[in-house]
Parts: C-alpha cells; structure tokens; sequence
C-alpha cells in the first residue's frame, strides 16, 4: 500500500502532532519502509491461526468491587497545568480542570 | 411514494457496580467534583488498568438474559479520540471482540388507534464493555470550560441491535423494554435523568418494498422516551421530506431539541470514524469460563420470558397479557401480591392492567407510590367474586380507596354498595317492574330482545343499583318465559 504526503499529514492531525512539511517527507519515507516488511510478513500463510491480541499468552485478572480510592483531588490539582497569559495559578476552580472552553 | 423507517438502537447503560470498571475509585452519582477522579480516572501517566469482576458479571447477566453467546474469550480495545472529557487520549472499549455476541429481545408493541398491538422480536447485534468519559462544566469560569472527571471511568455495557425496527413505536417499545430488563436483572438502577441509560438511535429510510438500508443519522444520547418518540418521528418526516424535493440524505451525527421538537446536526466530526482501533496492552484477554456463566445464572431472578410463560400457564392469561404484567419487577410483583392475597389471578391481571395502571398514568405515579396497595385490591376484588358488590359498586370502592380510605369492607357498609342477592327481595322487584311496565313486556313477547335489556334496567333502577344483575336476569328471564 502506498502511503503519500496528506496520508501522514492525517495521521499526525488525529494524533494531534503539529509536523512540517520537511519531518512529513522523512515520516513518509520511514513509514513505507514499515509498510513494506508488513507487507512481506503477509506472504505468511496464517490460516487456522488465531490473531494475537496480546504479547503474554495469559488472561486478564479481576479485581474485587471494593472502593479502595480515596479523596486525593487536592494533591492531583496541585499537578494541573497553570492558566497562562502571565498567571501561574493552576487551571483549577471550583474542584474542576480548567481548559479552553469547548463548544459543540 | 410509500416510506419506510428503519431503526436500530446503541444503548448506554451504566453498570450498577460500587467502583469503576478499572480503578477501586467509587462511582456514587453526585460527588464533588473530582473527588472519585483517582489517578487512573486522571490518566496519570503510569498508572494501569485492572478490571472489575462485577462489571464482567453485569455483562454476562445481560448476555444470559438475551440468550446471547457469550464470547469466552473477548479483547479491550482502544479508542482513539482527543477531547478535554478523555484525559488518556483513547477510550478502553471493546472492537473486533465483544463479550457479549448476537442475542435477541421480544418486544410488545401497543395498540395505536386501529393498529392492534403486537409482539416482535428485536435482534441484538453485541454488547460490550467499556467506560464512561468525564463531563464538561460550563460557566464556572469565564471563557473556560471545567472538567469533572469523577464519571471518567463509569463502567458500561453499550448494547447494539440490529436495524430491526420499523416505526418510532417500535423504537421506544424496544427502549423501555430493555430499560426495564437491566433492572430486572440488577445490572443498572435505570435512572435516566442521571444518564444510567442514554441511547442513540439511528434512523434511515427507504422506499417501502426496499431491501436496501437507506444512508442513516444518528440521534445522539437520547435520555427520555417521550423525546425519543418525538426525535425519531421528526427525524423520519425530515428525511422524507429531504429525499422528495429531490435531495440527498448525507450520514451524520444530530441532536434532539426538546425545546423545538427538531434534530440538527451537530458540528461535523469530520473524521470521527476514525478511531484507530487497537488492542490495549495494557489489558490481556477476558475470559469467561462455563463455570463463570453458571455462577452468575445462579445469582439471577427468575427472568420475565419465564414468568410470563408460566402466568400463561398457571393462570389462563393471554400472551399480550402476561407480557404486560411481566414488563416491569414492580408490576409483576404487584400483581403476583395481589394473587397470593387471595385474588384470582384474571380478574387481577385486568384490574392491575387496568383501573391501577389508568390512575398511575393520570397521576404520572409509579406503582410504588400507588395508593391501593395489593392487599386492598384483593379484598375489593374477593368482594366482586362472592357477589357482595358488582363491577360498578367496586368501581366506587377502588376511587375511595385511592382517596385515601383503608378498609374495603368499611367503605361498602359506607357506602351502601352491598349488592341484594337475596332471590325472593328480588323476585319482588321485578314482580314490581313488570306490573308497572306491560308495554316492554308485550313489546318482549312480541319478539323485541331489546325490550328485555330495558326490562332489566328497570329492575336495576327500582334496586337502586344493589340487584345482583346476574340473578335479575336470570328471575327475569324465567318469569318472562
């Protein structure tokens, strides 16, 4: 599959990476590269074999339905961002993470 | 042109369980904020996963409940997305692995003006588990907005169907069944002005005779019935009318205005399809032994699909019937109540359907709050079955007892609703009726059934109402011979 130049400039918008014209080419150019050896890897023949969904052949382990978390809101908010524009108080009010204002 | 609607529904129900489906972080509705935000809820770089039992329970609760397979191996997924609410940047859910496969629901329709109501099978697509995102306050702070992310992390089981259904009837019919089944089943309280229940209903149409889907819109978190009814039936005109001047129909995401009864499109997610999938590493592969499943069948109620068969068996009721009072665990108790009292089971499961449902819906009450409780209808009704009031007396005595009075047998002394069954005080009567109204007898005679029915209100007026109108008509009938 090939990939082009806008293919990794979508990519790196879903993920939120700002990337200039220069670090997209050699993206491109890593990313084919990687594409490739994927494609070699298809000429495998996988038939009766179940796709791997995880590294360790083991299942997931339960946890008890017990409250075992605490209050610990003022410590994590000491940890929030400052506000900005020449504040640095945390983008905390009123028990809420500030952030710019979202409008749907 | 004739059109056809054509819905299926993903629904969010939120898992009754103490903590959240991947931290011990409590999930009481509520909270300040932030306070049940421990720091798996806040993405804390570091931290890791590790599943809750209950939530997997819950799953497999409804997975039994809709004779679903369940998956014995099934796998958490990310969702990759970016917004304030969803600090890790990706949602854990469940893609290509659901716990929870095909199943099906059966449905009861009701009666809409000559249309008769009906039973329909809704097929369920999956369901799977995932958790909740955070809420985004508005207001607190100028320009900004604030993040609460005590519900970050709420466990859910989203349910899918399959396009099944065909009119918004069908729609809600399918929704209130559903919500009524996970409370039955003790996975969800059900509250939907809390958001424990939120659906999305995609709509599309087609013409009638069709068997290709038309291009859907999704209505997104619908969270009462009454507006999802509206939402769909505006949505269905909407694209109809769309399709007729000509136009297309573009796939889309909208929201329901209550206040204006109109769905629009919400800003568009121009690439909100793309998720980027991936199995999370943080989390192995559930699994879900037979063992598992029999443990938990053995924690379930008696679900409704087998109640009701057995209130068709044991009691003569019809399916629609048993289907109604099986509907709800409130009206099947109430009604299962009233039968132990010593009611009998007919007569109740009309009265329950009936004058107790008509009065609760005009007061907007639930049964719970019913004033008649079912003690009090089985001794009305006992009193209906050995002839010492008639319906229409008993009618009197269910008001009062919905007003607030206690003793049925007080209220009929009270009342003077005794009916007369004494045959000789009858046989007066109507020796009476018929002296004072040789014209209807001669009408009879002459061949008028009529005159007859006349004759009997008569006898009915003279007694004030107290005749037993069975034995009227029978002293009637073999005086008049």
């Amino acid at each position: 599959m090939a990939l082009s130049i806008e293919d990794i400039k979508k990519v790196a918008h879903l993920a939120r990476l700002e990337i200039s014209d220069a670090d997209a080419s050699a993206t491109l150019t890593k990313l084919s590269g990687i594409l490739r050896l994927i494609e070699q890897m298809q000429a495998v023949d996988t038939t009766g074999i179940v796709p791997m969904s995880h590294s360790q052949d083991l299942s997931q382990r339960l946890r008890d339905d017990i409250v075992t978390k605490t209050n610990q809101r003022e410590a994590f908010q000491k940890n929030a961002p400052v506000l900005g524009n020449g504040s640095t108080e945390s983008a905390v009010a009123e028990g809420l993470y500030l952030v710019p204002k979202v409008i749907e | 042109m004739e059109w056809e609607v054509v819905i299926g529904l993903e629904t969010h129900t939120q898992l009754k369980t103490n903590t959240k489906i991947f931290s011990g972080a409590s999930t009481a509705f509520g909270a300040e904020p932030n306070t049940q935000a421990c720091e798996v809820s806040i993405a804390l770089p570091g931290v890791l996963p590790v599943l809750n039992r209950e939530a997997v329970n819950c799953a497999i609760k409804f997975g039994l409940a809709v004779n679903a397979e369940i998956a014995p191996r099934s796998v958490f997924a990310r969702k990759n997305y970016f917004y304030p609410d969803l600090p890790k940047g990706y949602q854990i859910s469940q893609y290509e692995l659901p716990v929870v496969g095909k199943g099906a629901v059966t449905i009861q329709v009701p009666a809409v003006g000559k249309n008769p109501a009906y039973e329909k099978v809704v097929n369920i697509t999956r369901a799977h588990l995932e958790e909740d995102a955070g809420k985004s306050v508005h207001g607190a702070v100028e320009g900004m907005s604030g993040i609460d992310l005590n519900r970050a992390g709420t466990p859910l089981l989203e349910i899918v169907t399959e396009p099944d259904m065909r009119s918004a009837a069908e729609a809600v019919a399918y929704a209130k069944k559903l919500h009524e089944l996970v409370q039955w089943i003790g996975i969800c309280d059900g509250n939907m002005q809390e958001g424990s229940f939120r659906c999305d209903v995609n709509v599309s149409v087609r013409k009638k005779g069709s068997d290709k889907l038309g291009t859907r819109r999704e209505i997104k978190n619908l969270n009462s019935f009454k507006f999802m009814q509206q939402a769909i039936e505006y949505e269905t005109r909407w694209q109809i009318e769309t399709l007729e001047d000509g136009g297309t129909i573009q796939q889309a995401t909208v929201l329901f205005n209550p206040d204006t009864g109109e769905t629009r499109s919400m800003r568009s997610k121009e690439e909100a399809n793309d998720y980027r999938y991936f199995p999370d590493p943080d989390l192995l592969p559930l699994e879900v032994t037979e063992a598992d499943k029999a443990r938990v069948k053995a924690q379930m109620p008696e679900l409704p699909e087998a109640m009701k068969a057995r209130f068709e068996a044991d009691f003569g009721l019809t399916s629609y019937d048993a289907a109604t009072l099986t509907a709800s665990r409130e009206l099947t108790d109430y009604f299962v109540q009233t039968v132990s009292a010593g009611a009998e089971a007919k007569p109740a499961a009309n009265w329950v359907m009936g004058a107790v449902s008509a009065k609760l819906n005009a007061e907007e009450k639930s049964l719970a709050d019913s004033p008649v409780n079912p003690n009090q209808l089985a001794s009305l009704l006992k009193r209906i079955a050995d002839n010492t009031i008639s319906n229409n007396a008993a009618k009197q005595v269910f008001e009062a007892l919905w007003n607030g009075e206690k003793d049925v047998d007080a209220i009929i002394a009270a009342k003077g609703l005794k009916q007369e069954s004494d045959s000789g005080a009858i046989e007066a009567i109507i020796d009476e009726v018929l002296k004072a109204n040789p014209a209807m007898v001669e009408e009879f005679k002459a061949g008028k059934e009529k005159a007859f029915n006349a004759l009997v209100g008569q006898a009915m007026k003279a007694s004030k109402g107290k005749a037993n109108p069975a034995q009227v008509n029978e002293i009637l009938k073999k005086k008049l011979s």
